[in-house]
């Protein structure tokens, strides 16, 4: 990443990450009326519509970030694929935990084989396991492609997920765009609740994004350090 | 209907777990920073030595 925009996102993102949110918290818990015939648990959809845009969004990053380290080879890519990853991976947790504590009170259970919720606990086991094999592997050049062809092929259940409320028979809400094509979100304050918390999750990304790609420079940083002083000692030793 | 003890739950989980990303982050990249300086050190006293 260049050194300007690096230092430009430390400097600029987390206060604007903190503002947004703390401003979506107010609307929700303030601002926005309660769905009618809905109840106060509603709410927990603010978040969770959001977080789970931002998974597919996480996870479509990891596709085109893998693709482009296949075709050119730049360490940078891979580096952006694998960040994009473990950020997506917390995210699609959020999504399946807040959905969970959402369908308890309305459907009388923490979880149903629907459509939707098993093509995103595959999504969820795709990408930990495209983790665990960038653990298992270390930092190798054939780790990384083996990584990058998971990478690519796990995003192929993002559309699925998407379409699943209107492939199959299923009882998971269609909100922002409903079965029949029309909104679910007809009060002007519920949607300007819903694109602050937009606002905010799209903010906390790209925030966790660069954290993460810092700390990734880092460890490159101390890899050569060590790399050097390795060297150096092993120099003073043939001297000796 | 009230179910407000699963809305605090879901936000509850969503900040508990955001800030426990964020604090490892934040720790593990402290740490990579203080190892940096240490090699740093170690380097130039060996210049300084040589």
């Amino acid at each position: 990443m260049n050194e300007s925009v690096r230092k430009w996102a430390d400097t600029f993102l987390p206060p604007a990450a903190l503002c947004a949110m703390s401003a979506a918290i107010y609307l929700v818990f303030e601002y926005v009326p309660t769905a009618q015939g809905e109840g106060v648990v509603q709410r927990i959809f603010y978040f969770h519509v959001p977080i789970a845009t931002m998974t597919y969004v996480a996870f479509g990053v990891v596709a085109v970030a893998s693709a482009m380290f296949l075709w050119r080879g730049t360490l940078g890519w891979d580096r952006i694929a694998h960040a994009s990853a473990e950020i997506g991976m917390l995210f699609c947790s959020l999504v399946l935990i807040t959905g969970m504590m959402w369908a308890r009170p309305r459907w009388n259970t923490w979880w149903t084989w629907d459509a939707r919720l098993t093509t995103t606990l595959i999504l969820w086991l795709i990408y930990a396991g495209y983790l665990m094999l960038r653990g298992s592997v270390g930092p190798t050049d054939q780790g990384a492609r083996y990584a990058a062809i998971l990478g690519i092929v796990g995003a192929v259940d993002i559309p699925i997920i998407n379409r699943s409320v209107y492939w199959w028979r299923t009882i998971h809400p269609a909100v922002i765009v409903g079965r029949e094509g029309t909104s679910g979100l007809t009060d002007p304050r519920m949607q300007v609740t819903l694109a602050v918390c937009f606002v905010a999750m799209i903010l906390l990304y790209l925030w966790l994004l660069v954290v993460r790609l810092d700390g990734m420079r880092l460890r490159d940083r101390v890899e050569e350090l060590r790399q050097r002083a390795l060297r150096e000692a092993s120099a003073l030793g043939t001297a000796a | 209907m009230d179910n407000l003890n699963f809305l605090f739950a879901a936000y509850t989980a969503v900040w508990v777990l955001l800030f426990l990303y964020i604090h490892i982050l934040a720790r593990r990249n402290r740490s990579l920073e203080k190892d940096i300086e240490e090699l740093r050190a170690l380097l130039e006293r060996r210049a300084r030595e040589r």
